[in-house]
């Protein structure tokens, strides 16, 4: 078991916030990546 | 071969498609071995357990001012040699520039309170990174708000140069007012320990996990610009038709 005494919510808090920005960002950058790549394909599979 | 080839958006798209899946995984790898190692440090004699903070603090710091750095290069390329991939780059950075500041932020006050007792003092570091935060949100918006692509390169390429004065001086910024309740630089070469290796090389790991996650992202959001860019053209095509 790790040890963080006192500061288990300071320690915890940070880790959990700051996984949560980069997790939303990197979740984010995949939609959108796949919503462009697929209005592409569709497009210029109509052309 | 030259760099300039990668200017061209076909180019661009198939090298960056090809080392993508690889530098992505090793992100991953990086991210969640120097975390996980950090996580496992045992506690500092004066800070406990909140040096663990340290392995999220310092790789968004380091990346949140990198990375403007590099949207400054790629804006200057923009701004001279006019190569839209490169603007495209730059407004692909900003949002992942933007997250690393805001986690630096927030670690930093999560850190400051037990160890400074307050969660903000406007101190030079704390301040020129409160300003560089609000220099990466003005950027996007300024993107947003513009609806003629190359116009908003022209005038987002140039708040970068002015932003670039906070980027420089938030690394600076305890050097040059010696003041302030933020600490000098944990890692140096110069010679002289400061910081133990037990802590060192789950850090350096968690930089270089932070540093490939930056590239990662970046390389996929200028891929999702140069689709969106496409995409407008052949709208804009068919309507002249």
């Amino acid at each position: 078991m790790i040890e963080l005494g006192k500061y288990a919510g300071t320690v915890l808090g940070a880790y959990g916030i700051s996984l949560l920005l980069l997790l939303g960002i990197v979740g984010q950058s995949l939609r959108a990546n796949a919503r462009a790549r697929r209005e592409l394909e569709e497009h210029e599979g109509r052309g | 071969m030259s760099i300039w080839e990668y200017a061209n958006p076909v180019k661009f798209m198939r090298a960056s498609g090809a080392v993508l899946p690889w530098v992505a995984g090793g992100a991953v790898v990086c991210c969640v071995a120097g975390l996980a190692w950090g996580f496992l440090t045992p506690q500092d004699y004066r800070q406990g357990a909140t040096v663990k903070i340290i392995f999220l603090h310092v790789p968004a710091a380091l990346m949140a001012i990198n990375g403007w750095l590099m949207m400054l290069v790629m804006s200057l390329i923009w701004l001279v040699r006019r190569h839209h991939v490169s603007a495209l780059a730059a407004k692909a950075a900003a949002p992942v520039g933007a997250v690393m500041t805001l986690i630096a932020l927030i670690t930093g006050a999560i850190w400051g309170q037990p160890m400074w007792g307050t969660w903000w003092e406007w101190d030079p570091r704390l301040t020129s990174f409160l300003i560089l935060f609000l220099f990466y949100l003005g950027y996007i918006a300024l993107w947003a708000a513009v609806e003629d692509a190359d116009s908003a390169a022209d005038l987002t390429g140039v708040l970068c140069l002015v932003g670039s004065v906070f980027a420089l001086l938030s690394r600076y910024a305890v050097n040059f007012w010696n003041q302030g309740l933020h600490q000098g630089a944990s890692l140096s070469v110069a010679p002289g320990e400061r910081m133990s290796a037990v802590y060192k090389y789950p850090l350096y790991l968690s930089m270089l996990g932070f540093f490939l996650l930056f590239l990662a992202l970046v390389l996929l959001r200028t891929r999702t610009e140069i689709r969106r860019r496409r995409l407008a053209a052949l709208l804009a095509r068919e309507n002249r038709a």
